[in-house]
């Protein structure tokens, strides 16, 4: 018996029910981008078990404590409205968890009763729950739009929104606009540009929020998080590095209209031709040489592929996940060879199939891509059982069809509940992508390991 | 009490208590305890609290032979997809997700039309005995007539299809449970009872973690009673159907199937005791008491020699591990009051101290109870949130954190070991055996050498 025994080969169309969904709801998205502000409470307006199960899932991903407050909405707030359940909150979270910043986003439920959170916080002011030199800033995550990416694009469109000024200053510095990736990923874009001796602003960022060290204490607010100096002052930056269209356009397009800082839209950098359209974006906007240590950074990436293409050649791939991640994935596994035949998003969105398409160069004729409304994995289990594939990249959830199938897979993307290192090692980057082929190889070689019959089991690959 | 305000990132024992939270709190052996509780939160609090939905999601969800779909947006049925490790012994369906994955045309023209779509293609996909429509906030609001799309998806399958009216800001979890068990009630009562003996019942309230459920009926059946339903570990629909005709329901767990209970005493004239499977006492006391319910000595011998069994087989090693926990110190947090009884039982039998102990959901005479089982000095927590909970760790010094998912990373990072009583656990705690397990599982965390690596439970500002 198998834990999927209920998936049937047989595939028919669906028009209404989502089973095993690739995606989430947006407000979590909010919350992960806002806990990238330093010293921000993310508050979540709307029922009680819309915070709780964010704060949960992150907490699950993470394996850290997670700080959100809520506005506890009750049957009367959704007759009469919940501005008096967010004026309380505003003057409670102030009062007691002394945040420098509340980043509210809404809910299905508030969107639908149609609060208007500007107005909220203009009263808030008014009544003086907001402290001197504090602030509120929020952005609407209607659940029943888009994804859980989308909620992630409108918190770090709505920091554009209310912070990012314009002044006198010409300071030099770089915006850096990371997508939803991991902490360790943000750490490692931070890295990347500081080898290129650039100033930047990395906003949000979660590094030294949702993996912080164990010092015995508890810090409510960790040391990490863009500060709002650093918020204000995008405003003022030479240009803005958005990665990932789907996560990171909306603010940096925002910002370019608000303060008119130009903007370069680029794929998450993750694999190697990725990374090497972002360094050279960054070296031609700001007229800078690509450090030594940089190419031969990417050099022991090229040597890696190169020492193993045989063991990638022709491993078909299943992806899914977030439109970013996918889109970088995709061409990546097909220059190492590899054959990503079936790509699945639960995030909406037509651009979707288009770009992958781009970046597949008509390498991989059979591919199969579905995202948006009944893209799930239900759907990607059906095509595996289909025809099946070597390789499974994605969240935990795959895990059932990786069991079931006896196909390896890799984690990677949102949620992992089952494993660590996401938030410790990144996949971004010239190290990321070298991580990424150790752990597809790992995965290819234990398999092989595991499966040969004792006469074939090879000491040297 | 300190009056100071409160400084977040400096050593949280500074913390003081928000004013609207010190009827929330109490220290037992001040004064008798009055605790301010079944409240709605306060808006604003980082509350560790969820909502109606949820309530009724954990209560139904093991049920392994329906479906069970999430009528909304898709964040629902995603966080609530096979988090619980309520094991089955056949059917998996439970541990799909299936929701309606409601967008913004639906939220305008209604969601009535997709929701019967999904449910034919979702009955036509898998076959199942029965299926379950939870309505999430915004069914309430843009007031789909889920009643009348059950009704006819009903009549065109044969299956029973029944809403679940959980939308989430209608109260409290508990006012899920209510949901959930009024969602039961009308599965309750359609089947045969045939053949149904004398000395049955139905094990409520369990919901099969790691196994549990198994354990508990074995030991019923080695009394010789016959377990009808188990509602709604391993739950099956046709096994609910026919629980009427059970003699005694037996519910575990204060919150969650206590108004199942009831109904079922109302419409059926079946009674029910409550009971916990947490801890020696508690489990052999949940054994006594049902063969005191059915009058019958020789059940009362037959639980006796039960006992004297498993108690024998696990003592020796309690003993062992007791010599290793004597004098630790525990904070216990749980969803219901109930769990944190049994908690602090059976730590004091492990030679530990309840030193922190508190419920999301707790009424008065919960507190009460809980203030007069636990020494003086505990402190006592309603609803309780982070900051409270760093505070008390640290001034209570505790060793030991009994939590939930949340809670978790909140005890690491200060130091302490943690012991999850809540989803997650992994292995079963209840029964005989059960408590032996809980004792390693708290001597592997409490004893582990991680804690002699990590700056314990630092007293003095940070220095870096």
């Amino acid at each position: 018996m198998t834990l999927l025994r209920h998936t049937s080969t047989d595939i028919k169309p669906r028009k209404a029910l989502t089973v095993n969904a690739a995606k989430t709801c947006q407000p979590v998205g909010a919350m992960y981008a806002a806990l990238g502000i330093h010293r921000c409470l993310p508050h979540s307006h709307g029922s009680q078990g819309c915070c709780s199960y964010h704060r949960s899932a992150l907490t699950r991903h993470y394996k850290e404590p997670v700080m959100a407050a809520t506005s506890s909405f009750t049957e009367g707030a959704s007759v009469f409205g919940g501005q008096a359940n967010l004026l309380k909150s505003i003057e409670t979270i102030f009062d007691v968890y002394a945040p420098d910043i509340i980043a509210v986003h809404t809910t299905c439920l508030s969107e639908t009763i149609g609060d208007d959170i500007p107005q909220i916080v203009s009263k808030a002011t008014d009544k003086g729950f907001v402290p001197e030199g504090k602030l509120v800033i929020h952005c609407n995550t209607p659940s029943y739009i888009g994804s859980h990416v989308t909620g992630f694009s409108n918190m770090v469109m709505g920091m554009v929104k209310y912070l990012s000024q314009t002044t006198e200053n010409t300071p030099g510095t770089f915006n850096v606009i990371p997508g939803w990736v991991e902490p360790s990923d943000m750490r490692e874009l931070k890295r990347l540009m500081s080898v290129m001796d650039l100033k930047t602003i990395l906003f949000p960022d979660t590094s030294d929020v949702m993996d912080t060290p164990l010092n015995g204490d508890r810090e409510f607010y960790p040391e990490g998080g863009t500060t709002l100096e650093e918020l204000k002052a995008t405003g003022d930056s030479s240009a803005t590095f958005a990665l990932g269209s789907f996560a990171s356009k909306a603010a940096a397009d925002a910002l370019t209209k608000k303060c008119n800082v130009p903007a370069e839209i680029l794929d998450l950098p993750i694999g190697l031709r990725a990374t090497d359209r972002f360094i050279d974006a960054v070296r031609t906007t700001a007229g800078i040489e690509v450090p030594n240590s940089l190419t031969r950074e990417r050099g022991r990436l090229v040597d890696l592929m190169s020492d193993m293409h045989q063991y990638f050649h022709g491993k078909r791939v299943a992806l899914v996940g977030d439109p970013d991640q996918l889109i970088a994935l995709s061409e990546f596994c097909a220059d190492l060879d590899m054959r990503p035949v079936y790509i699945v998003s639960g995030t909406p969105g037509k651009a979707f199939e288009t770009k992958v398409l781009e970046r597949l160069e008509e390498r991989i004729p059979e591919v199969k891509i579905a995202n948006g409304s009944n893209a799930d994995m239900y759907l990607l289990h059906q095509w595996i059982k289909q025809e099946a594939v070597d390789l499974i990249i994605g969240n935990t959830y795959c895990k059932y069809i990786s069991r079931d199938e006896n196909i390896p897979m890799i984690r990677h993307g949102f949620p992992i509940l089952d494993r660590v290192g996401h938030s410790l090692f990144p996949t971004v980057g010239y190290m990321g992508g070298m991580r990424l082929c150790e752990k597809i190889l790992e995965a290819f070689l234990s398999k092989l390991d595991r499966e040969s019959p004792d006469e074939k089991v090879e000491l040297v690959m | 009490m300190t009056t100071t305000p409160p400084i977040p990132n400096s050593n949280s024992s500074d913390i003081s208590l928000l004013e609207d939270r010190r009827g929330s709190v109490h220290e037992t052996g001040e004064a008798p305890v009055d605790m301010r509780c079944g409240l709605a939160s306060l808006a604003g609090a980082v509350s560790q609290r969820a909502c109606v939905f949820c309530g009724s999601r954990v209560v139904l969800y093991p049920v392994a032979d329906a479906v069970h779909i999430v009528h909304g947006p898709i964040g629902c049925a995603a966080y609530t997809w096979d988090i619980r490790g309520s094991l089955s012994s056949g059917p998996e369906l439970h541990r799909l997700s299936f929701s309606t994955d409601l967008r913004e045309r639906d939220v305008i023209y209604g969601g009535e039309n997709k929701l019967k779509a999904a449910l034919l293609e979702l009955i036509d996909l898998h076959k199942p005995n029965a299926a379950f429509i939870y309505s999430t906030c915004i069914v309430g609001i843009i007031g789909d007539d889920v009643e009348a799309v059950c009704r006819s998806v009903s009549a065109e399958t044969g299956i029973p299809v029944i809403p679940v009216h959980s939308e989430g800001f209608k109260g409290s979890k508990k006012d899920g449970y209510s949901a959930a068990c009024n969602a039961l009630m009308r599965l309750v009562g359609n089947g045969d009872t045939t053949g149904i003996p004398h000395l049955s019942i139905n094990i409520l309230g369990d919901f099969n973690l790691a196994g549990e459920i198994w354990m508990i009926k074995e030991y019923y059946r080695r009394m010789g009673i016959d377990v009808i339903a188990t509602v709604t570990g391993d739950g099956r629909v046709a096994d609910i159907q026919r629980c009427h005709g059970a003699s005694l329901n037996v519910v575990q767990c204060s919150g969650s199937m206590i108004h199942l209970a009831k109904a079922m005493e109302e419409k059926y004239g079946i009674p029910f005791i409550r009971v916990s499977y947490f801890g020696i006492e508690d489990m052999s006391r949940a054994l006594y008491d049902v063969a005191e319910h059915f009058e019958d000595a020789s059940l009362n011998a037959k639980a006796a020699t039960l006992i004297q069994e498993e108690v024998a087989v696990v003592m020796p090693h309690l003993r062992e591990l007791r010599e290793k926990l004597k004098g630790k110190r525990a904070a216990v947090y749980t969803g219901g009051a109930f769990k944190a009884f049994s908690l602090v039982r059976s730590l004091r039998l492990l030679g530990m101290k309840t030193v922190i102990a508190g419920s999301q959901t707790g009424n008065k005479a919960d507190y009460q109870e809980l203030a007069e089982l636990c020494e003086p000095g505990t402190v006592l927590l309603d609803d309780t949130n982070p900051l409270e909970l760093a505070k008390y760790m640290q001034e209570k010094d505790v060793d030991l954190f009994i939590g939930g998912v949340k809670e978790r990373p909140i005890a690491y990072k200060l130091g302490v070991a943690f012991c999850d009583h809540n989803h997650e656990r992994k292995i079963a705690l209840a029964g005989f055996v059960g408590l032996l397990n809980f004792a390693k599982e708290v001597d592997a965390s409490v004893n582990s050498p991680i804690w002699n690596l990590v700056p314990r439970r630092r007293k003095t500002e940070p220095t870096i």
